[in-house]
C-alpha cells in the first residue's frame, strides 16, 4: 500500500485516490441487454466526501460493485472504461492484486448490515479474522485489535460484545460493527452504499456522525451512495447526480443546492417535502425513469424534462464543465444556472 | 366542532412471548401498543410518526380490526368496532380500508389489475352489480392516474409507484370513509413519492376521505397531516396540530426526532444543533418504569422513573404532551434566506 502511494505518477493531483473513468457496464439477461452504466466518470481525493446521488436503477450501486470487483458476472459485464486506484487500472489487475486492494485500499459498507454479516460467526470473530488472515496476527492479538475497533465505533462494552452474534445486535449496532469491520485494515477509500437507509433518524444521525469523525481522523476518501437529499446536504463535499447510468451533474454541495445545473436535480429538489413548512402541492417530476433495455435516444431524461427541446431528443448531451468544479450534462445548463 | 368519525380510547395490544414448543409457557408480553387515545375528524389527516418498534403498524392493524385489542376501544360513529365480528364486521370493512407499505408483496402476482381492484366487489356485491364492475374498475384506474386500458395487466408489469396506485385504487373501490395508510410512500423513490403524495391529497379533496397516515418520515408526515401524534414505545408522547408539533414541540423525544432529520440545505449544516440521543430504543417486553423515554432523555429526574407522565396540556404549552418537564423549544427553524 505504501509503495503504491509513493508512486504518485505524473499529471495526477496529489491525494487523488480513486478515479472511475468512462465506465460502462451492461447486464445481459434473457430478456435483453440492459445498459446499466453508460460512461460514468468520477473521482475521490483523500479526506473528501463524494456523494453519489440517484434513484433506484440509476446505476450508483453497480458502479460501486464494479469498483470493489464484486459485480456478479454474469449477468453483469464491464464493456469499457477504467477504475484507477492510485493511477493503476484495477480492471486489468489479476484477482490476487485486486484482493490485496480490497480491505486495505478500498473497503465498502452496505445498506443491510444483517445480511452483510455472517450469522453463524460472532461479530468479534468476523473482525478479528481480517487481522489474522491479512496481518498474520495470532488469536489473542487479533482479538485485542478487534475489541479496539469495536471500541472505536463506540459500541458500549466492546469486550463483552465481542462474542455476540449479529442477531444479538440492534440495527444501529450492526451498522457500527460493519463499519468497524470495513475500517479494520485502515483503508484509504471507504464506499458506503446507503449506510443509513434502513435505520431510524435518531440512529442515522449517530452513524453519520461516526462516519464523519472516523473519516476526519483517518483522512479517508469517502464515497457516500444515497438517495437522501437531506443526508447529502449534511455531509458531502462534492456531489455526483446519476440518472439512467450517467452522471448528469457534478458540483460542490453548496452550488448544487443553490443553483442546480440539470433539470433532473432541480426536479428532485422540488419534489421533496420540507420539514420546516407545510407547503402546497409538491412539484413532481412527471413520468418514470427509463427502461434500461430501451433508453430513449438523445438525453435520457428528455421524456420527463419540462425544458426539453427537439435537440434533446437527438443528441446525447455530454457532461461538460460549466464553471469551477461544476459539470452538467444538459444542453441548457447555462440557461438553468443563470436564470433567477 | 363536527363529530369525530373515529374515537380511540386507551387502546392496548400486547402479544404474548412464549417459550417451549409443545408446552407453551407465556414468559412475557410485548407491549406493542400500550394505552393510546386519539380522535379522527371527518376529512382530516392524522399523522402518526415514530421509529421502528414504536407500535405504529400494530396500531394500524388494530384500527383495521385485523387484530383484537387486548383492552380499550375503537369507536366508529359511536359504535365500538373492536367488538364487531361476522357480518357486522364485514359491513364495517367497507368504511375503513388499508393501504400497505410494500407495493411489491401486497398485490397477488397471479391476478390482473382488473381482478385485484374488482375483488372487493365480489365480497360486497351491493356496491357494484356484476355488469358494471369492469367500468367501475376503469373509473378507479383513471382516478388514481393509471391508464384504464391496462386493466388486463399483471402487477409485475408496473413500477413501484404504479403498484402503489393500484393499492390505493383497491382501497378506494368500496368508497370508504377512512383510509389507514401504513408507510404508503416509504418504499418509493423521491420523484415517485411526491407523485403518490399529491395523489393522496387530491383524493382526499375530491372524496372527503379521512386518513390515518402512519410513517417514519417526519417531512412526509408534515406535508400531508392536519394533526400529528408522535409515538414512542407503544405510547403517544405528544399530539397536536401540524404546526404545534413541528414549530412548538414540547416533548424531548419529539425535539430530538425533529433535530435529527437531515435538512436538504447545506448552508445550515454547520450551525444546526442536533440533539444527540444515546443508545437504542428499549425492548417493548420490559419498558422502563415511569416515563418510557427517560433512559435516553437528558432531562430525566427521579420523578420520571416513578410516575408515568400523562398526555395532557401543561403550563406554557398549547397541546398535550406526556413529559413532566414539557417545555417549548424551537427546533425546525425556517431556513429561507
Amino acid at each position: 500500500m505504501s509503495e503504491q502511494s509513493a508512486a504518485g505518477t505524473s499529471g495526477r493531483p496529489a491525494g487523488r485516490l480513486l478515479e472511475v473513468d468512462d465506465l460502462r457496464v451492461e447486464f445481459r439477461t434473457r430478456d435483453g441487454v440492459a445498459k446499466v452504466i453508460n460512461g460514468v466518470t468520477y473521482h475521490v481525493d483523500a479526506g473528501e466526501t463524494l456523494a453519489v446521488l440517484g434513484e433506484s436503477g440509476s446505476g450508483k450501486s453497480v458502479t460501486a460493485q464494479t469498483i470493489m470487483g464484486i459485480l456478479d458476472t454474469p449477468p453483469g459485464f464491464v464493456t469499457g472504461g477504467q477504475v484507477r486506484f492510485h493511477g493503476k487500472d484495477m480492471l486489468r489487475m489479476s484477482n490476487e492484486e485486486r484482493r490485496r486492494i480490497r480491505g486495505e485500499g478500498i473497503a465498502m459498507i452496505f445498506q443491510d448490515a444483517l445480511s452483510a454479516l455472517n450469522p453463524v460467526f460472532t461479530v468479534g470473530f468476523q473482525i478479528a479474522e481480517q487481522f489474522r488472515v491479512r496481518r498474520g496476527m495470532g488469536r489473542s492479538e487479533a482479538k485485542k485489535r478487534a475489541i479496539e475497533m469495536l471500541d472505536q465505533v463506540k459500541i458500549p462494552n466492546a469486550k463483552g460484545r465481542f462474542n455476540n452474534y449479529p442477531h444479538q445486535f440492534s440495527g444501529g449496532m450492526r451498522q457500527r460493527a460493519m463499519i468497524a469491520m470495513s475500517l479494520a485494515l485502515d483503508p484509504e477509500v471507504l464506499i458506503a452504499d446507503e449506510p443509513t437507509t434502513a435505520l431510524d433518524v435518531t440512529v442515522q444521525a449517530q452513524i453519520m456522525d461516526l462516519l464523519a469523525e472516523l473519516q476526519r481522523e483517518r483522512q479517508m476518501g469517502l464515497i457516500l451512495i444515497t438517495h437522501d437529499l437531506g443526508v447529502v446536504a449534511d455531509v458531502a463535499d462534492r456531489i455526483a447526480v446519476m440518472y439512467a447510468g450517467r452522471i448528469v451533474e457534478e458540483a460542490n454541495v453548496y452550488d448544487l443546492y443553490a443553483k442546480p445545473a440539470h433539470p433532473y436535480t432541480l426536479g428532485l429538489l422540488n419534489s421533496i417535502p420540507r420539514l420546516d413548512e407545510k407547503g402546497q402541492e409538491l412539484r413532481t417530476i412527471k413520468g418514470l425513469p427509463p427502461n434500461l433495455m430501451n433508453i430513449p435516444p438523445g438525453c435520457p431524461f428528455n421524456p420527463r424534462c419540462p425544458m426539453a427541446q427537439p435537440v434533446c431528443r437527438e443528441k446525447v448531451p455530454p457532461l461538460l464543465q460549466i464553471g469551477a468544479g461544476r459539470a452538467s450534462a444538459c444542453h441548457f445548463a447555462e440557461e438553468l444556472v443563470n436564470r433567477d | 366542532m363536527t363529530e369525530n368519525i373515529l374515537e380511540v380510547r386507551d387502546l392496548v395490544k400486547h402479544y404474548p412471548v412464549t417459550r417451549g414448543v409443545v408446552f407453551k409457557k407465556t414468559i412475557g408480553q410485548v407491549k406493542a401498543v400500550d394505552g393510546v387515545s386519539f380522535d379522527l375528524r371527518p376529512g382530516e389527516t392524522l399523522g402518526v410518526v415514530g421509529e421502528s418498534g414504536c407500535g405504529k403498524s400494530t396500531l394500524a392493524r388494530v384500527l383495521m380490526n385485523l387484530e383484537k385489542p387486548t383492552a380499550g376501544s375503537v369507536h366508529y360513529k359511536g359504535q365500538d368496532i373492536s367488538k364487531f365480528s361476522g357480518s357486522a364486521l364485514r359491513r364495517l370493512r367497507r368504511q375503513i380500508q388499508l393501504v400497505m407499505q410494500d407495493p411489491y408483496t401486497s398485490l397477488n402476482p397471479r391476478m390482473t389489475v382488473g381482478d385485484l381492484i374488482g375483488e372487493p366487489f365480489e365480497i360486497h356485491p351491493e356496491v357494484a352489480p356484476k355488469g358494471s364492475r369492469r367500468d367501475k374498475v376503469k373509473e378507479l384506474l383513471d382516478l388514481v392516474g393509471l391508464n384504464p386500458e391496462h386493466i388486463n395487466r399483471y402487477p409485475h408489469q408496473f413500477s413501484g409507484g404504479q403498484r402503489q396506485r393500484i393499492g390505493i385504487a383497491r382501497a378506494l373501490a368500496l368508497r370508504p370513509e377512512i383510509i389507514v395508510c401504513d408507510e404508503p410512500v416509504s418504499a418509493l423513490d423521491v420523484s415517485i413519492q411526491a407523485q403518490v403524495m399529491n395523489l393522496l391529497e387530491k383524493l382526499q379533496d375530491e372524496l372527503g376521505l379521512s386518513y390515518v397516515f402512519i410513517a417514519h418520515d417526519l417531512s412526509v408526515v408534515r406535508h400531508l397531516s392536519d394533526r400529528v401524534a408522535v409515538m414512542y414505545l407503544g405510547k403517544i408522547v405528544e399530539i397536536g396540530t401540524e404546526d404545534e408539533i413541528y414549530d412548538r414541540p414540547t416533548h424531548p423525544y419529539t425535539q430530538a426526532l425533529l433535530s435529527a432529520v437531515p435538512v436538504p440545505d447545506p448552508t445550515v449544516r454547520d450551525n444546526k444543533a442536533i440533539i444527540r440521543l444515546t443508545g437504542d430504543v428499549p425492548s417493548p417486553i420490559s419498558p422502563p418504569s415511569g416515563c418510557r423515554f427517560r433512559t435516553r432523555c437528558w432531562k430525566a429526574q427521579d420523578v420520571c422513573a416513578e410516575q408515568v407522565p400523562l398526555l395532557e396540556i401543561r403550563q406554557g404549552s398549547d397541546h398535550p404532551s406526556a413529559c413532566h418537564f414539557a417545555e417549548q423549544r424551537e427546533i425546525v427553524h425556517s431556513h429561507e434566506a
